[in-house]
């Protein structure tokens, strides 16, 4: 869909009364030549989002198709259903569903109202380096790379230097190997990630905040109502319209979880819980090569992805009033 | 500031300031105790590590972990690539970041809305890896640094950031004066827009600098030579790769490693992030901003 080179419409500037033709066929010209630019500066990142966005969606005509690589996308031959027949025929299949959508809605549940709690708060202290201080530490591991963050897990929870070790010591309990029992695997993504993202996400509602205005909290001082009453009857709604677009987000990115994490911190005792589909796509399509069954995977991924946020979004607009679009 | 008028607190009111500070403390103290652990366990002795004797303080102040990475001459590779990456990809993702969110944000350009539209459906629904794979390899990217500088070169978040910049805080009139005085699109865009965007481009910069620095997962995928491997892939390999397969190991060539590799860890972590965490208190305020502006109107 190429909708970049139409005609440019003039500016909406004063209208002359229709004078000489001659005129009017110049000024004409003096739009284009004033913006006919602009539609040769969006042509290469155009290109770039058709390129790497949009073709790579009709290549998912290969989870149709049996790949053959010399013969390429379309020349492979059609197998209609049969790679999603085998997909979901495969106990394999099951295990991966279940522990994508466990950590993902785990971490939804986690990481949605930590932010608003430490936004709430932040928003209450008036003593202004202290919450400057709590800001900047608090936004900083947003800013360290996934390797970085799954070695200081992995430094931090070891069982013989580690520091939760020699604190789980101190108190007389004996190591616990995090890393190494499957049990723990769900606890250490979701709460790594919200050590991560906390202080980050707490910035958009921190703005959502400052927005409301404080005559409304100056008449419910007046009228005696508590911190804690004023927190619920005013900054709860005010900023409520920015949850539910982040709450929607959240869910509609459900099935996109992590695979850089997921795949750093995954071992062989804890794959029975920590192999997802991402990694799942990763391993059988780039490693085993079986491109068509990798596609049918991701494929599947990304609809369910759509459908939820789709489901969530029209949930969200019948509840609240609050969509991601009108 | 009402700090004359200010309405007396109530007994439940200052207990509840109490707990909400008490409460921000911890979660200080959270965020803080792993990376005082890290930097401590970096800048201590191999033995006392080892020993587990190192949590928030240096135990036997050691420089020798950081002379052994800064002298591993797979850690240089990583980080002259790294550098390679983030200047080349940021200069490629502002230019063309730029090239479509200036004229997306003029009201007088058509077909905005429709672009937008394109744009945003690439957020909710995307190709997939294997699709995206064979795209960059048909374009014969594979193995070469394009691979990592071009599939990723726009964020459509940064691009609605930068419209939303350039609609809101450069006015309507500008562009009719410099249009006036005869200058075209490209000539108003240079001499008149950007210069007045400055905290823009500063925003866009260095997301996009922390974004190639922290990137792994393109090199895990496109790249395999060796010598083109960006930073987060040589720490991967030395950091992680054995390192939690627990237990799995043959003890005594595992103590034999151990005895540096532990403090040697600690030192590459706080050497790989030294450059971001450098930057940040520049980065954070503008990056406060650049996240508010693209929050606002989306």
């Amino acid at each position: 869909m190429s909708t970049t080179m139409q005609h440019p419409i003039s500016p909406p500037a004063v209208r002359e009364p229709p004078v000489a033709r001659r005129g009017r066929w110049s000024r004409a010209q003096q739009a284009w030549r004033q913006h006919w630019q602009l539609y040769l500066l969006v042509i290469v990142p155009i290109a770039y989002f058709v390129i790497f966005k949009y073709v790579p969606m009709t290549f998912n005509v290969i989870a149709f198709k049996d790949y053959s690589p010399v013969r390429g996308p379309w020349g492979s031959d059609w197998v209609g259903l049969r790679n999603f027949q085998l997909l979901f025929g495969n106990p394999v299949f099951a295990e991966l569903l279940k522990n994508t959508v466990i950590l993902a809605f785990y971490l939804v549940l986690a990481s949605f109202p930590i932010p608003i709690l430490l936004a709430l708060a932040l928003n209450e202290i008036r003593v202004g380096w202290f919450k400057r201080t709590v800001q900047m530490v608090t936004y900083a591991p947003y800013f360290i790379s996934t390797v970085v963050v799954v070695s200081m897990t992995i430094l931090v929870l070891s069982p013989r230097a580690g520091i939760v070790n020699e604190g789980l010591g101190f108190f007389g309990a004996d190591p616990v190997n995090f890393l190494g029992e499957p049990g723990w695997f769900r606890h250490i993504y979701v709460w790594t990630d919200v050590w991560q993202t906390a202080g980050y996400s707490a910035v958009i509602y921190m703005a959502a905040l400052a927005g409301i205005d404080p005559a409304l909290h100056e008449s419910a001082r007046i009228d005696g109502a508590s911190r804690l009453q004023r927190i619920r009857h005013i900054d709860l709604p005010g900023i409520m319209p920015t949850a539910v677009i982040i709450l929607i987000l959240g869910v509609g990115n459900t099935m996109a979880i992590g695979f850089e994490k997921t795949y750093l911190l995954q071992n062989d005792l804890n794959l029975g819980v920590s192999e997802i589909i991402p990694t799942y796509v990763y391993k059988t399509g780039l490693l085993n090569a079986d491109f068509s069954m990798a596609t049918a995977v991701g494929l599947f991924n990304s609809v369910v992805n759509l459908v939820l946020l789709l489901a969530v979004n029209a949930v969200a607009k019948r509840v609240t009033g609050n969509g991601l679009w009108r | 500031m009402s700090a004359t008028t200010k309405v007396r607190e109530s007994a439940g009111d200052r207990l509840f300031m109490i707990v909400v500070t008490l409460m921000l403390v911890v979660v200080l103290l959270v965020v803080l105790a792993p990376i005082a652990f890290i930097v401590a366990s970096s800048l201590s002795s191999a033995d006392a590590v080892n020993a587990g004797r190192v949590s928030f303080w240096p135990v036997d102040f050691s420089l020798h972990a950081y002379h052994v990475a800064l002298s591993n001459s797979q850690v240089l590779r990583g980080y002259y690539n790294s550098l390679i990456y983030a200047v080349a990809g940021t200069a490629i993702s502002v230019t063309l970041t730029v090239a479509i969110a200036y004229p997306l944000s003029r009201r007088t350009f058509f077909g905005r809305n429709v672009i937008m539209t394109l744009l945003i459906f690439t957020m909710l629904f995307s190709g997939g890896l294997i699709p995206t794979y064979m795209v960059v390899q048909d374009l014969g990217m594979l193995n070469t640094r394009w691979a990592l500088l071009i599939p990723n070169a726009i964020g459509v978040w940064q691009v609605i950031i930068a419209r939303t910049y350039f609609a809101t805080s450069i006015p309507e009139e500008l562009h009719e004066a410099a249009m006036l005085d005869g200058a075209s699109e490209l000539r108003t865009l240079r001499s008149v827009v950007l210069p007045l965007a400055k905290p823009l481009l500063a925003v866009l910069a260095l997301m996009y600098a922390i974004f190639q620095w922290n990137a792994y997962f393109d090199a895990l995928v496109y790249l395999k030579d060796t010598d083109l491997m960006p930073l987060q892939i040589v720490l991967r390999n030395m950091l992680l790769l054995n390192s939690n397969r627990a237990g799995a190991a043959d003890l005594a060539q595992q103590m034999q490693a151990l005895q540096l590799a532990n403090v040697l860890r600690y030192a590459l972590i706080v050497v790989s992030s030294l450059p971001v965490l450098l930057l940040y208190p520049f980065v954070a305020r503008h990056f406060t901003k650049g996240v508010l502006v693209g929050a606002v109107k989306g």
